[in-house]
């Protein structure tokens, strides 16, 4: 099997399973879904990181280093505020004290 | 790449899987995304043990997400429930950006030794990088209310539009020729272009739609670029995002009644779909607290509307104790939650759960529309669009066919408004001239005070 053929096979097995999981998705979730999404989607800081830690010219250093930083804003940040938000729909046993901070 | 880094790549690309798995059930959502943030921040560590690699700049590297690390988790801490769409919306969109740069940079380090398929995914990656990162921030401009939220339209616009998407294709073709830089740069700018005319003409009420488009192109863009680096981990997180991202966007469009190509190409065609967007001086019946006090006390079915004017007034809280006094007194209550109600689907779940109702009040679309005729009040807090009966009246208005809830057919309806502005998709409610509804003006959180006080002293 070539190489482009394996590549053609994980694409394509990807696609199916990306619509398989979360084919049973309620309405209820989807902003949490999509901000969950979006922070996988930030794993694009690895490709940062192996381009930049390649080059040589000083060019394409800052260049890199600039989407190192926007990468992992997406990253990090998505993760934690979809934290944030899944937090909110986790009901402990009502009225506990962690309830005082918007009151 | 060495075995081990192999494999770690592919448990991590299990992690994204089984997250994503997670994030559909309401009991495993959160062990599901910290999940995938392991997954994520193991893969990243790779480089720095992957002693072959050679890295390079490493403390640079270090300092560089760093400061990523910091923005992000002080924007995510920082950010009002409110805002999550927009802020969703800016990650999306730096993810995009990143993608473009680094496809550009890897074009300039190994383009000359590409083939032609390596190099059309670098095309790709480039282009609809650039349509994310611009198109997120023209999204985010619109939601944060930094520009006009209404269609931005001019006469020559899909001309621009084609021709930039057409000259993109031509540059591609090129690119695949010859490997340039300054055919890569000149892409990604048209990118930017392409991503503005796309977003600019899409009413308010349609940008929801339009950021879970851009996460699934960022989805693709990641998966592109996977492959451009010859990265499994890459490849596999980009194509579960751009597949998964993809079926919501339609799953979404379908609560709404409409199209993704009529979401994004509506306002083009012209005519209707711009709304007045100003008040209205027809006649209508309002009354004060009091009034609406004694109505809510004494009903025994009682259904809430919420919108997102509820949300930005601050006012859940308020509006759960109301809720809570009326229950005591006997009523049964329950929120009636559109699918697209606030300002990304899902939003008002979010919103209410932050404010502590319990989620079995919270009652969807399709299981409370056929209780709406049994209800002595509707209350509508902060909500316009989606109880607006021109969905089902008027076609050509531009939320015609949206599937809405049915307060219409209601006994009485009491509808909260600061003023007669129509809401976000900029058109006006018929609802609110029939006889069985009474408006209550006023800011969402001191009306709703001022209506606990009075249900109090009844």
């Amino acid at each position: 099997m070539s190489d482009s053929v394996v590549w053609l096979t994980i694409f394509v097995l990807s696609v199916f399973v990306g619509i398989e999981v979360i084919s049973k998705v309620s309405s209820t979730l989807h902003t949490p879904l999509m901000s969950g999404a979006n922070a996988i989607h930030g794993i694009i800081l690895l490709g940062a990181i192996l381009v930049t830690g390649s080059t040589d010219s000083t060019a394409a250093l800052v260049v890199g280093l600039i989407a190192i930083v926007l990468a992992a804003v997406n990253m990090v940040g998505g993760f934690v505020v979809t934290d944030r938000m899944l937090q909110m729909f986790v009901r402990k046993p009502a009225k506990k004290t962690d309830a005082g901070e918007t009151k | 790449m060495p075995t081990w880094v192999q494999l770690l790549f592919l448990a991590c690309g299990v992690c994204f899987i089984l997250a994503l798995k997670g994030l559909s059930g309401p009991k495993t959502a959160r062990n599901g995304n910290l999940l995938g943030a392991a997954g994520a921040v193991v893969a990243c560590a790779v480089p720095f043990f992957w002693s072959d690699l050679h890295l390079k700049h490493v403390p640079l590297i270090l300092a560089a997400i760093a400061v990523g690390t910091a923005g992000g988790v002080y924007g995510a801490k920082k950010v009002q429930m409110t805002q999550m769409p927009q802020m969703v919306a800016l990650f999306n969109g730096v993810g995009g950006g990143a993608a473009a740069l680094v496809a550009l940079l890897e074009l300039q380090e190994h383009g000359e030794f590409f083939d032609w398929f390596p190099l059309a995914a670098t095309a790709f990656t480039i282009i609809v990088g650039s349509v994310s990162f611009a198109g997120s921030i023209v999204t985010f401009a619109k939601l944060q209310e930094l520009m006009t939220s209404r269609p931005v339209v001019f006469p020559g616009l899909p001309v621009i539009f084609g021709g930039s998407f057409l000259a993109a294709v031509v540059l591609s073709v090129m690119l695949v020729n010859e490997p340039h830089l300054w055919i890569g740069v000149v892409m990604g700018l048209l990118g930017l272009v392409i991503g503005l005319l796309l977003v600019l003409p899409v009413g308010g009420a349609d940008v929801p739609i339009v950021i879970s488009l851009l996460n699934a192109f960022t989805g693709l863009t990641v998966a592109a670029g996977g492959y451009v680096l010859s990265n499994t981990v890459l490849l596999i997180a980009g194509t579960l995002v751009g597949a998964s991202g993809t079926f919501l966007t339609l799953l979404m469009a379908n609560a709404m009644g409409r199209s993704v190509a009529n979401i994004l190409f509506g306002a083009l065609k012209g005519g209707s779909t711009l709304g007045g967007g100003e008040a209205s001086d027809r006649p209508v019946k309002s009354a004060g607290p009091e009034d609406i006090a004694i109505l809510l006390g004494y009903a025994e079915r009682v259904i809430i509307v919420p919108g997102y004017g509820l949300a930005v007034a601050q006012a859940q809280h308020t509006l759960r104790e109301l809720v809570d006094v009326l229950i005591a007194r006997g009523a049964k209550v329950d929120y009636a939650i559109h699918p697209v109600a606030g300002r990304m689907p899902g939003h008002m779940n979010v919103l209410l759960a932050e404010a502590q109702v319990p989620y079995e009040q919270l009652i969807e679309m399709d299981e409370i529309n056929g209780d709406f005729k049994n209800a002595d009040v509707v209350l509508v807090v902060g909500a316009n669009d989606v109880v607006n009966p021109a969905a089902k009246t008027t076609p050509g208005a531009p939320i015609y066919g949206m599937p809405i809830l049915n307060a219409d057919e209601a006994k009485q309806v009491v509808f909260m408004k600061r003023s007669m502005r129509p809401g976000f998709a900029g058109i006006e409610n018929e609802l609110l001239f029939e006889p069985t509804t009474t408006l209550l003006f006023g800011d969402a959180k001191d009306s709703l005070g001022k209506l606990l006080n009075a249900v109090k002293a009844l």
